[in-house]
C-alpha cells in the first residue's frame, strides 16, 4: 500500500466500561472513497468522530499522514465532516456559511468571494449566495453543506450518512453527484451509511462492521462475491446461506449431493457454509436441475420475478429469474462452480486471504 | 367554518386585551390630560417636558434600568452558559427560579436585615476587622438588589435559547477551524441573542418602573419614573401628573420593545 493518509492503530472505545469500539485497525490511502458499512449501533459515526478530532479514543494510535493526530484539536485538524443534520448555522446566510472556515483562515475577501462562488458552482447552486438557511430544500441543505466542507479544502471528507434524508430519487442523484465530486477533487473520502446498495455503488473500497469490529474489507466486489461470514453475506445484498460439508478441495456437499466448487483449502469434511446469490440461480424443469425446490411464492418486480422455494430438507431458496413459474411447482436449479463461495465458521479476515492467496492464481 | 372557530377561540383572547391592556392605558391616557382640578388641558405634558426634575427623573429611571439590566447580564450569560454544561441541568435551572417564588417584599426586608447597621454583613465586616459601613440606602445596595431580583427572568431566556443550540452546531464550528473562543463569539453569541433579547425586556422594562425597592433600599435617593407615579397617586393627589408619567413609561416600553424585536439579519426571508 502506498503511504496511507490515515491509520488506526489498535484503537478501542469505551462509554463508561461498554465497549463501543474493539481493537479496530485500517489504513487509508489519499484519494480513494471508503465506505464504513454496518448496522445501527457497529461504531460507524464513532470512528467518523474519531478521526474529526470529536472523541478522542480510549487506547491506541490514530496517525495522519505517519504523525499521530488523536491529541490535535478538530480545528487543527485538515480534515472536514458533512454533518447527517448538514449542520449549517441558521444565523448566517448561504455565502457566510460557506465562508465561515475561510475567514477564520484570514483570507481576503475578495479570495473568500472567489471561492465561494467556486464551492457553489461545484455543487451546482451558483447564485444561491444570498439565500437564508431556512429558505432552502433538505436536497438544497445537503449541497451547501458539502460546499462550505470543500470550500476548505480539507485532505480528507468524513461523510456520516449525508443521504439518508432525502428521498429515494434525489438520494440516487446525490450518489451520482457525490462519487463525481470525489473523482474530480481527488479528496479522500470516508462516508459512513448503513445501505448497502449505496456503499455498493459508490466506494473504491468497503470496511463492513458489526458490533464494534471491522469484519471484512474490500473492493465492492470482493465484498460481494467473497463475504467471509454469513453476517457479510447476508448484510451485502440477498444470498442463499445453507449448511454444508466441504468432501475436499474444489468439492462440497450439501443437498445430498456433492458440487464442484471454486473454494478450497479447509480440513477434509469440515463444516461449512454455502452461499449461492438469487440472482446466479436459473430455473430449469426438475430432472434438467442440479437439485429441486418447491415454488412457495412468486413476486413481479418489473425486471425480474422473485421465486422462494424450499429444498428436501426445507432449507429456504430465493431465486431471481427472468422466467415465470407456478407456486406449488417442483423445479430445478441450475448454478455454475464459481457460483458458490463457502464460508467457514469463524475465520477471521487475515486467515481468509491467506487462504484465498494459497490457491488463486 | 375554520375561520369562524378560529375567532371564536380568540374571544377569551381578545376579552383579555380589551379588559386588561387596552381599557387602562387608555384611562391612563385620558386621566393625563386633566389637571389637578379637573379640568382638560396639555399642561401636564408641558410641565413635564420643561421641568429639569422631571427630565432627570426619567435619565435617572432610564440610567438605573440599565445598569441594573446591564449587571444582571453580566452575571446571567456565563451562569446560564455554564448551567447548560452540567449534567442535571434542569434541576439546577429550578433551584435557580426558586427564590422568584418567594414574595418580593419579603427578599426586600431581607436585605434590610442583611445591610442594616446591625446587619449581618456588618457583622461580618467588623469581625474581620473592616469596620462597619453603610451599605443600605445606597446605589449600590439599590443596584444589587434590583440585580438579583431580576438575575432569574433574565437566566431563564438565555438558558433555553443555549439549550435549543443544535450541538452539531459547535461540532460543525470547530470543525470548520474555529477554536473555543472563536466558537463562541461566532456560533454561540449570535444564537442566543434571541434570549437575551427576551431577558433584557423582562428585566429593563420592569426596572424602568421599580418604586418599592428604591425606597426600602434605596432610601429614596433614587428617585425612578415609578417613584414619582407612587408619588403623585397616593400622596399629592395628582393623579393628571402621575398619568402622564405613565404614558411616558409606556411609550419608554414600546420604545425598548421595538429596539429588541425579533429580526431576521438580512436577505429578507421571513421565517
Ligand atoms: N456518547 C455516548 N455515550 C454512550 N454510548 C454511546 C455514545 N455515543 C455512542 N454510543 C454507543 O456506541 C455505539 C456505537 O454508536 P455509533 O453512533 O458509532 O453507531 P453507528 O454505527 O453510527 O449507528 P447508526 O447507524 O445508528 O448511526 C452504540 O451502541 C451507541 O449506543
Ligand atoms: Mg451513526
Amino acid at each position: 500500500m502506498a503511504n496511507p493518509i490515515i491509520e488506526f492503530k489498535n484503537i478501542s472505545k469505551k462509554y463508561d466500561d461498554t465497549p463501543v469500539l474493539k481493537k479496530i485497525d485500517f489504513e487509508i490511502e489519499s484519494g480513494k472513497f471508503y465506505t464504513l458499512l454496518g448496522p445501527s449501533g457497529s461504531g460507524k459515526t464513532t470512528i467518523l468522530r474519531m478521526i474529526a478530532g470529536f472523541e478522542d479514543p480510549t487506547s491506541g494510535e490514530i496517525l495522519f499522514e505517519g504523525k499521530r493526530i488523536d491529541l490535535t484539536p478538530a480545528n487543527k485538524r485538515p480534515i472536514n465532516t458533512i454533518f447527517q443534520d448538514y449542520a449549517l448555522f441558521p444565523h448566517l446566510n448561504v455565502s457566510q456559511n460557506i465562508a465561515f472556515g475561510l475567514e477564520l483562515k484570514k483570507m481576503s475577501k475578495t479570495d473568500i468571494q472567489a471561492k465561494v462562488a467556486e464551492s457553489l458552482r461545484m455543487v451546482q447552486l451558483s447564485g444561491y449566495e444570498n439565500r437564508e438557511i431556512d429558505a432552502l430544500s433538505g436536497g438544497q441543505k445537503q449541497r451547501i453543506a458539502i460546499a462550505r466542507a470543500i470550500a476548505n479544502e480539507p485532505k480528507v471528507l468524513l461523510l456520516d450518512e449525508p443521504l439518508s434524508a432525502l428521498d429515494h430519487k434525489l438520494r440516487k442523484e446525490m450518489q451520482v453527484e457525490l462519487r463525481a465530486l470525489q473523482q474530480r477533487l481527488g479528496i479522500t473520502f470516508i462516508f459512513v451509511t448503513h445501505d448497502q446498495e449505496e456503499a455498493l455503488a459508490l466506494s473504491d473500497q468497503i470496511f463492513v462492521m458489526n458490533d464494534g469490529r471491522i469484519l471484512q474489507s474490500g473492493t465492492p466486489v470482493d465484498i460481494y462475491d467473497e463475504p467471509i461470514n454469513h453476517f457479510v453475506a447476508d448484510f451485502i445484498g440477498e444470498s442463499n446461506i445453507v449448511p454444508g460439508t466441504m468432501t475436499a478441495d474444489y468439492l462440497v456437499h450439501f443437498d445430498h449431493k456433492d458440487f464442484e466448487c471454486v473454494d478450497a483449502g479447509m480440513r477434509p469434511n469440515e463444516p461449512v457454509e454455502i452461499v449461492i446469490r438469487p440472482e446466479d440461480l436459473d430455473i430449469t424443469s426438475a430432472d434438467k436441475g442440479k437439485m429441486q425446490v418447491t415454488v412457495d411464492s412468486q413476486l413481479f418486480r418489473g425486471v425480474d420475478y422473485q421465486i422462494t422455494g424450499h429444498d428436501a430438507d426445507d432449507h429456504e431458496w430465493t431465486i431471481n429469474s427472468i422466467h415465470q413459474t407456478t407456486v406449488g411447482a417442483q423445479v430445478g436449479l441450475v448454478f455454475d462452480p464459481e457460483d458458490i463461495h463457502i464460508m467457514r465458521f469463524g475465520e477471521d479476515e487475515e486467515t481468509f486471504d491467506a487462504r484465498l492467496d494459497s490457491y488463486e492464481e | 367554518m375554520e375561520m369562524q372557530k378560529k375567532s371564536f377561540f380568540m374571544v377569551p383572547y381578545l376579552a383579555w386585551i380589551a379588559l386588561f391592556v387596552v381599557a387602562p392605558m387608555a384611562l391612563i391616557l385620558y386621566q393625563s390630560l386633566f389637571d389637578i382640578t379637573g379640568h382638560f388641558t396639555f399642561s401636564n405634558y408641558t410641565s413635564y417636558l420643561e421641568s429639569t426634575t422631571y427630565l432627570k427623573m426619567t435619565f435617572n429611571s432610564i440610567w438605573y434600568a440599565f445598569l441594573i439590566t446591564f449587571f444582571t447580564l453580566l452575571i446571567s450569560y456565563p451562569t446560564a452558559y455554564l448551567l447548560n454544561r452540567l449534567k442535571n441541568k434542569r434541576l439546577w435551572l429550578l433551584l435557580i427560579i426558586l427564590p422568584t417564588w418567594i414574595n418580593l417584599l419579603l427578599k426586600t426586608y431581607a436585605f434590610i436585615g442583611l445591610f442594616s447597621q446591625n446587619g449581618s454583613v456588618n457583622d461580618f465586616l467588623r469581625f474581620v476587622g473592616a469596620g462597619s459601613h453603610q451599605i443600605l440606602f445606597t446605589d449600590f445596595s439599590f443596584i444589587f438588589v434590583a440585580s438579583y431580583i431580576e438575575i432569574p427572568f433574565m437566566i431563564l431566556p438565555i438558558f433555553n435559547s443555549l439549550d435549543e443550540i443544535n450541538p452539531s452546531l459547535i461540532n460543525a464550528s470547530r470543525d470548520l477551524g474555529a477554536s473555543a473562543w472563536q466558537t463562541f463569539k461566532r456560533v454561540i453569541v449570535p444564537l442566543t441573542m434571541p434570549g437575551v433579547k427576551s431577558g433584557f425586556q423582562a428585566v429593563f422594562i420592569p426596572s424602568l418602573s421599580l418604586f418599592m425597592i428604591t425606597r426600602l433600599i434605596g432610601g429614596n435617593r433614587v428617585i425612578t419614573l415609578g417613584t414619582a407615579i407612587e408619588e403623585h397617586f397616593l400622596v399629592t393627589q395628582n393623579w393628571g401628573m402621575g398619568s402622564t408619567i405613565g404614558v411616558i413609561l409606556i411609550i419608554a416600553m414600546f420604545v425598548v420593545m421595538f429596539l429588541t424585536r425579533e429580526r431576521k439579519s438580512k436577505g429578507g426571508q421571513s421565517r
